[in-house]
């Protein structure tokens, strides 16, 4: 069996008992019948959260280092129960045939409703035959249904793996567009590149146009980039009135090799040793934004 | 508290949403329907029963307002055969989805045969999924259609108290409530009903198994008809138990027979619906009295 779905199963039966212990028992075993159709898992599916309910799964640190043991950077810490069984009955089904597990789950896709999409695209790094699910997943980091842009871009190792530098840069500054945190996104440092940092600002410069802010997150894929003007703008951001871009400022400074960055983190020398000291770090910074 | 159990939402603007939440609506139930000209591939029935299961039911939770579904093949285009046929294959796929509380709106239009023989096999899909149905009774030849409806759900003995026959007016609501069926009003001016007649009938045959909607769609159609039915209702001194009943009440009890939907979904709703597809009522959470006029915005538009 494959070791992703033997820890759903784990962990889904560690979390229920009586009929709804029967009920996911006798379905999985159900599915895993060769001659069972395709009407079976779209009942089983649809019953899931019905039968089971959608409690979150609490898992604590044991299952989530299990689960980076089996899928690198497989991250469920948020995952709910329903969707921890829906991807034991799905992945149950997988025979081998890399490609017709592929069209089974493009035809759940288009038919899923929203909680089943924020499931099927948290699923993302466990299907087999990752290559095929590119189109997918750069789908659902298109739409702006939020719960499910964020089961793509957050705690997800596919875009990082998979996505080409474009693909990436739309993803990371779409998060921004829809008001969602950078920080859950994995790779997101790794990532950073000069045509990205070169988008954010254009982006800051637009809403500051329009007397809007920006999420001092954004800060964080300019830093190590950060020359000229865009310096000139961290200098700005670093004299708000909001002491989390202050800090985002002078997280981004920090990140820079320019030596006038140096000079500009030395005018704020506590900040600076709170980086230091990592007390203050990009995920303490996105912690305090709600 | 109002549940607006007839909305076509999809038809309706970020304004209607906010107004909506603004008067105390706290959940609607949209129909499939037909969308004001006729769908001529299944594959756009298909990205039109997502789109009420997941697009809209998402825009809804962020006004604070809970959005359920009723998927079925509605009669008009139930005389497209080849259309119909593809729709009644993939319906099962969708009758089951979070929040589809019933089968509808389904019946008849034109009472042709097509028209029957998809209403009959809907209504053993419902059986076989334990749904509720929701029943669009014909604009023209509306008693008989209505008579014939009931008459057919019988014959494949379904249970009346798992079924509103909605759309009804003065003709047709006394053999409706006496054959124990759950009798909908939608607040349609032009062409089904209004809310002092609406008055009027709940004065005269009590809030048992009545339910108001407002069924606002693209026509002209008001998504506030229910809380100004209810304004009116106290006005015209119905008592408020009476009045939550028909604008409340009655729906939940039958379309929580799909389990499918129930007050928690609004009053304590799951951790991850919190933090995904509900962003809460602003009326629930105590910050606003529930109003049905804004007079700034409402002069703005005069």
């Amino acid at each position: 069996m494959q070791p992703a779905l033997e820890l759903l199963i784990h962990w889904v039966r560690a979390h229920v008992s009586g009929d709804r212990r029967t009920w996911f028992d006798t379905t999985l075993t159900r599915l895993q019948g060769r001659d069972a159709a395709d009407r079976a898992l779209y009942i089983a599916l649809g019953l899931t959260p019905r039968r089971l309910g959608k409690d979150d799964l609490k898992l604590d640190a044991e299952d989530l280092a299990a689960a980076r043991a089996v899928r690198p950077g497989w991250d469920p810490s948020e995952w709910s129960l329903d969707q921890a069984a829906r991807l034991a009955f799905l992945l149950t089904r997988f025979d081998g045939d890399e490609e017709r597990f592929f069209r089974l789950m493009e035809t759940l896709f288009r038919t899923a409703d929203v909680g089943e999409l924020v499931c099927f695209y948290r699923g993302l790094p466990l299907y087999p035959g990752q290559e095929l699910y590119l189109r997918r997943a750069r789908e659902g980091a298109r739409t702006n249904m939020k719960p499910v842009f964020e089961a793509v871009a957050h705690r997800n190792p596919y875009p990082r793996e998979r996505f080409d530098e474009a693909a990436w840069n739309q993803m990371v500054l779409k998060a921004l567009f829809i008001e969602s945190r950078l920080d859950p996104i994995q790779g997101l440092d790794a990532r950073r590149n000069p045509e990205l940092a070169r988008m954010l600002v254009d982006y800051a410069h637009e809403r500051w146009a329009a007397g809007r802010s920006v999420s001092p997150e954004l800060w964080r894929c300019v830093g190590p980039y950060a020359q000229g003007r865009v310096l000139d703008d961290l200098a700005r951001v670093l004299e708000s009135s909001d002491p989390r871009e202050r800090q985002a400022a002078a997280l981004a400074l920090f990140d820079c090799p320019d030596p006038r960055a140096r000079a500009l983190l030395a005018q704020i020398p506590e900040l600076e040793a709170d980086i230091t000291r990592g007390t203050l770090t990009w995920s303490t910074l996105a912690a305090g934004i709600d | 508290m109002y549940l607006d159990p007839h909305a076509h939402m999809v038809s309706r603007t970020t304004d209607d949403y906010e107004r909506m939440a603004e008067a105390g609506i706290v959940a609607v139930i949209e129909p499939a329907f037909w969308i004001g000209q006729p769908r001529t591939h299944v594959g756009s029935y298909i990205d039109y029963l997502a789109w009420i299961c997941g697009f809209e039911r998402f825009r809804a939770g962020q006004f604070g307002i809970r959005h359920y579904c009723a998927v079925g093949l509605n009669a008009k285009e139930a005389n497209d055969e080849e259309l119909a046929e593809g729709v009644m294959e993939i319906l099962p796929r969708f009758a089951l989805k979070e929040g589809v509380v019933a089968i509808g709106e389904i019946g008849y239009d034109e009472q042709t045969d097509l028209e029957e023989r998809y209403f009959r096999l809907q209504i053993e899909l419902a059986k076989e999924l334990e749904l509720p149905i929701m029943i669009h009774t014909p604009h023209r030849d509306k008693k008989k259609g209505t008579r014939r409806t009931m008459d057919v759900l019988e014959e494949h003995g379904f249970d009346p108290s798992r079924v509103v026959i909605d759309h009804n007016n003065e003709e047709t609501v006394a053999e409706v409530l006496d054959r124990g069926y759950f009798a909908g009003f939608s607040i349609y001016p032009h062409t089904k009903m209004d809310a002092p007649r609406m008055a009027e009938i709940v004065k005269s045959f009590g809030p048992e198994r009545i339910i108001v909607d407002s069924a606002c769609d693209w026509g002209i159609s008001d998504p506030l008809a229910l809380p100004r039915t209810a304004e009116l209702m106290r006005r015209m001194g119905i008592p408020e138990e009476h009045i939550r009943k028909v604008t409340y009440e009655n729906a939940l009890e039958v379309y929580g027979k799909s389990g499918q939907i129930c007050e928690e979904d609004w009053l304590a709703p799951p951790a991850i619906d919190q933090r995904t597809l509900y962003m809460g009522n602003t009326i629930l959470r105590g910050g606003q009295k529930p109003r049905v006029e804004r007079p700034e915005r409402s002069e703005k538009a005069r």
